[in-house]
């Protein structure tokens, strides 16, 4: 790891005015970036601490609407029993990232920032119409997530929070790489009163994004049923040395079944 | 460099750190507890696994200075004395090592599994939890076995001292 300046930020204000100094970085969980700088492939000149800000801290629910600090670890959004009631898919899709270790650093924020192709959050931030609100603005899920590692976060801009609204059902099932454990395929269906939206993680070549095939046979029919004989097509979706866009394509109609059945359930 | 302050198996600490320094190269070089491993050095096989307020956390993956203020416990903190912890005892006891090299962190994310499921465990739950600790003598078995025995022995504690 190349040299750094560490700074722990005390509140967000605090944050967006350290983040200034030299080619600065905003630091949550660290479970990407402190490997991205140990092997290089990222230098900042500085850290900036968002860990410990208690403003970025916690789960709310009140009536339908959730919403989630940037700061909060996967192991408190797992655990969180106002959000199991309100959606335990997404409770769910966070005991799945990584390990134990992993879950009680890891942060939503620093997950969705990131946009990593293969994070589980994105897809259900896409899924879920969420919110993503950041210290200047508030930006639809859709208009967030630009393609690979990308976002439309301008320099400096913070992720606070996100907010959605509870669906009448959602589920998460991903495929994992057997070594990395990342989603070769991960598919967030959710049924809210704008319809039926499903996201796919792990497989598109340029990041997260909604497959318009299955939704359009789930909208009909939210049964897991109504996906036998639905072709998703290979097109646009990643060939790598673990899994063709063709295996991804059948993955992801397979991974859409399990989550229409686990919905339902 | 920047003053890391931490209290380390009961004791407070600090000392003169780079801003670079890994939590973990600062417990075994700083500090000289050598029982926490640096093994892959990529957050995968959890060799390197400490309690930070309370958590399990791999320290190769944490800058010291991330941890300053914290309550952190490694494995040199467990034993009262001569006297093992449960999960040692149940290493021991049913042989969860060949090697050795992954015990420390194995230990320490199971003291950390057990305490999160006071209401106790299944060897499913163990595996799963198990996720991010790698043993490559593959003595995961007797692993599973220790763990399930500790934690058996762990909540028969409770209930007498409630």
């Amino acid at each position: 790891m190349y040299s750094v300046n560490y700074h722990r930020a005390a509140s967000v204000t605090d944050a967006a005015k350290l983040v200034k100094t030299g080619d600065a970085k905003l630091l949550s969980g660290g479970m990407t970036l402190i490997p991205a700088m140990k092997t290089r492939l990222a230098a900042p000149s500085d850290l900036v601490d968002l860990s410990r800000i208690k403003e970025l801290q916690g789960v709310k629910v009140s009536g339908k609407t959730v919403t989630i600090g940037a700061a909060t670890t996967h192991y408190d959004v797992a655990r969180d029993e106002k959000l199991k009631k309100a959606c335990p898919a997404l409770a769910h899709l966070a005991s799945l990232i990584g390990d134990p270790a992993v879950r009680h650093r890891g942060t939503i924020g620093g997950s969705i920032a990131n946009n990593d192709p293969a994070a589980d959050y994105p897809a259900a931030m896409l899924a879920l119409g969420a919110t993503i609100v950041t210290n200047k603005r508030q930006i639809a899920a859709d208009k967030f997530f630009k393609g690979l590692f990308e976002t439309s976060l301008k320099d400096g801009e913070i992720v606070t929070a996100v907010s959605f609204t509870a669906p009448a059902k959602a589920a998460y099932e991903k495929f994992r790489n057997p070594a990395s454990r990342y989603a070769i395929v991960g598919v967030f269906v959710a049924k809210g009163k704008d319809g039926v939206s499903v996201a796919v993680t792990g497989a598109g070549d340029d990041g997260v994004f909604r497959s318009k095939e299955i939704e359009a046979a789930l909208a009909k029919n939210f049964a897991a049923a109504a996906l036998d004989g639905v072709k998703v097509p290979a097109k646009n979706l990643m060939t790598d040395i673990h899994a063709s866009a063709d295996y991804r394509a059948n993955l992801i109609a397979v991974m859409a079944k399990r989550a229409v059945a686990a919905a339902n359930a | 460099m920047s003053d890391v302050s931490l209290m380390v198996n009961g004791k407070r600490v600090s000392g003169a750190a780079e801003d670079r320094t890994l939590l973990v190269h600062f417990l075994r070089e700083n500090l000289g507890l050598t029982g926490t491993h640096v093994g892959c050095d990529t957050s995968q096989c959890g060799a390197c696994v400490v309690h930070v307020d309370g958590k399990a956390v791999k320290s190769c993956t944490m800058l010291a200075i991330q941890a300053s203020g914290s309550t952190i416990v490694t494995i040199e903190g467990l034993a009262n004395g001569a006297d093992l912890h449960p999960v040692q005892a149940a290493f021991k006891e049913h042989h969860g090592l060949q090697c050795g090299f992954c015990t420390p962190g194995m230990i320490m994310t199971a003291t950390d599994m057990i305490n999160r499921h006071p209401e106790g465990l299944d060897e499913a739950t163990v595996r799963a939890e198990l996720e991010g600790n790698i043993c490559r003598c593959t003595g995961y078995h007797n692993i599973v076995k220790a763990i399930l025995a500790a934690s058996k022995t762990m909540s028969k504690g409770k209930k007498k001292a409630a």
